[in-house]
């Protein structure tokens, strides 16, 4: 079975380590915050200038000013600190974020994203991404494997426009965990139920396969 | 007006100055901290041809939204437009132009802007659409693209308390790109919810230094939230 997008969560949630500042992107990523382990603290930074987002706010706590970058109403945990876009970037750019996971249309095997736009289609913007990946050492990539149709989107090169180039080195997807290296995807876990023979056909870039590939335990 | 006082008494004297094909930078993100008095004050005078830098274009009926509405806007500078059909339907149109800016850089922009720095180097859109046609240099076996900073005629700014000085303190998550606004306009305009008397405000806890304000108005804001979203309490 493929992983829900609640497992996609969890297994991301098990990247986390206790002291860890933590941006999350818009989508199944945001999903990551529900699963950080009991006794574990995490930070999360949302771009717009909040670092220790919280929950979001009971309807007598809700405040116009307290946003994430999603533009829903949030909360701060205790220790939080709210700062400037130019300092919210600063943190990202310069290398200061644990961790960040984000969603995409397209990965290639040369470590290509594209997910902010399709031509003709969607020119909403890339918003903070562009910065998040080429600012992250440790990213993960939180995507369906292939499209509605079973297209591929684990490629040879990305066809979409980028927003970054050679960034990504962790692809969490509804069928496998896999990395790349040496211009080549690398699968490393499976979803429960899934086999290798379905993940080779739906990964359409180079793929490495070692002899025994575990599967991921919920 | 006198000496350090910068309180001007309406919009009308606030935006003074405002001319056709003018550059205004504007502060907020989604519609979190955005200048609502200016960008009324804006639409009141029909002023035409700008090009606005602000992360995001409000919404259809609200925040620079309105500015579309009567075509004012020849140009945006903004890292996400999503939230907006009819800056869409315009786009398509050919009838307003967009420059798709990465957040951080859009930031950083501004930010050099106002203090100087006419250019920087950054990774971020190096290989993409982003990079095409600029400058790149390699630092450390890693390349980088040269982004030109932003000046405006005008900045637009939204503020939680100012004393007459114009030392501006910003509230939460409404803080965003405000500061940086305030520091890259020939003319800052900074609206705030509460003016009071200097000396009122930790000196310590002034986000951005009266020297960058030229002009400051208490308004009154209507605050949309774009997104409520809540839970069980």
């Amino acid at each position: 079975m493929a992983l829900s997008r609640e497992q996609m969560a969890m297994r991301v949630a098990r990247e986390l380590q206790d002291g860890y500042y933590v941006n999350l992107g818009i989508g199944i990523p945001t999903l990551v915050a529900n699963y950080i382990p009991d006794g574990m603290e995490v930070m999360l930074q949302s771009e717009n200038g909040l670092l220790g987002m919280g929950q979001f706010p009971t309807e007598d706590e809700v405040d116009a000013d307290m946003i994430n970058a999603g533009k829903q109403t949030v909360t701060a945990v205790t220790g939080a600190s709210i700062f400037s876009s130019a300092e919210s970037f600063a943190m990202i750019r310069g290398g200061h974020v644990d961790l960040t996971v984000l969603g995409a249309f397209e990965v290639d095997v040369a470590g290509n994203i594209a997910s902010y736009m399709i031509p003709g289609k969607l020119i909403k913007g890339m918003g903070g991404a562009m910065d998040l990946v080429a600012g992250a050492d440790n990213i993960i990539v939180l995507m369906t494997h292939a499209s509605k149709h079973g297209e591929s989107k684990l490629l040879t090169k990305c066809s979409l426009p980028l927003t970054g180039a050679g960034c990504i080195k962790k692809v969490l997807t509804d069928l496998a965990y896999l990395e790349i290296e040496d211009g080549k995807f690398h699968l490393k876990e499976r979803a429960p139920g899934v086999s290798v023979e379905e993940i080779v056909e739906k990964t359409e870039g180079e793929l490495v396969v070692p002899d025994h590939v575990p599967e991921m335990q919920f | 007006m006198s000496g350090f006082d910068k309180v001007v008494n309406s919009y009308e004297e606030a935006m003074a100055g405002l001319e056709d094909d003018m550059t205004v930078i504007a502060g907020g993100f989604g519609l979190c901290g955005i200048p609502e008095g200016c960008i009324a004050q804006i639409k009141k005078m029909g002023t035409k041809g700008l090009t606005v830098v602000s992360n995001n274009c409000g919404v259809d009926g609200f925040g620079l939204g309105i500015l579309l509405e009567d075509k004012q806007v020849k140009k945006m500078v903004s890292s996400y437009v999503g939230e907006n059909a009819l800056f869409m339907k315009q786009l398509l149109e050919g009838e307003l132009e967009v420059e798709l800016t990465p957040q951080g850089t859009l930031a950083e922009k501004m930010r050099a802007g106002g203090a100087g720095i006419p250019a920087f180097y950054t990774a971020t859109g190096y290989g993409t659409l982003v990079g095409e046609g600029k400058d790149v240099r390699e630092f450390d076996g890693r390349n980088y693209i040269l982004e030109e900073s932003i000046t405006g005629d005008f900045a637009i700014v939204k503020g939680w308390k100012a004393d007459r000085y114009g030392n501006v303190i910003y509230r939460h998550t409404a803080q965003n790109f405000n500061p940086m606004a305030a520091t890259a306009g020939k003319i800052t305009v900074v609206e705030v919810e509460e003016i009071v008397e200097p000396g009122e405000l930790d000196p310590t806890q002034i986000h951005t230094p009266g020297i960058y304000v030229d002009r400051l108005i208490q308004g009154t804001f209507e605050k949309r939230i774009e997104q409520r979203t809540v839970r069980e309490a």
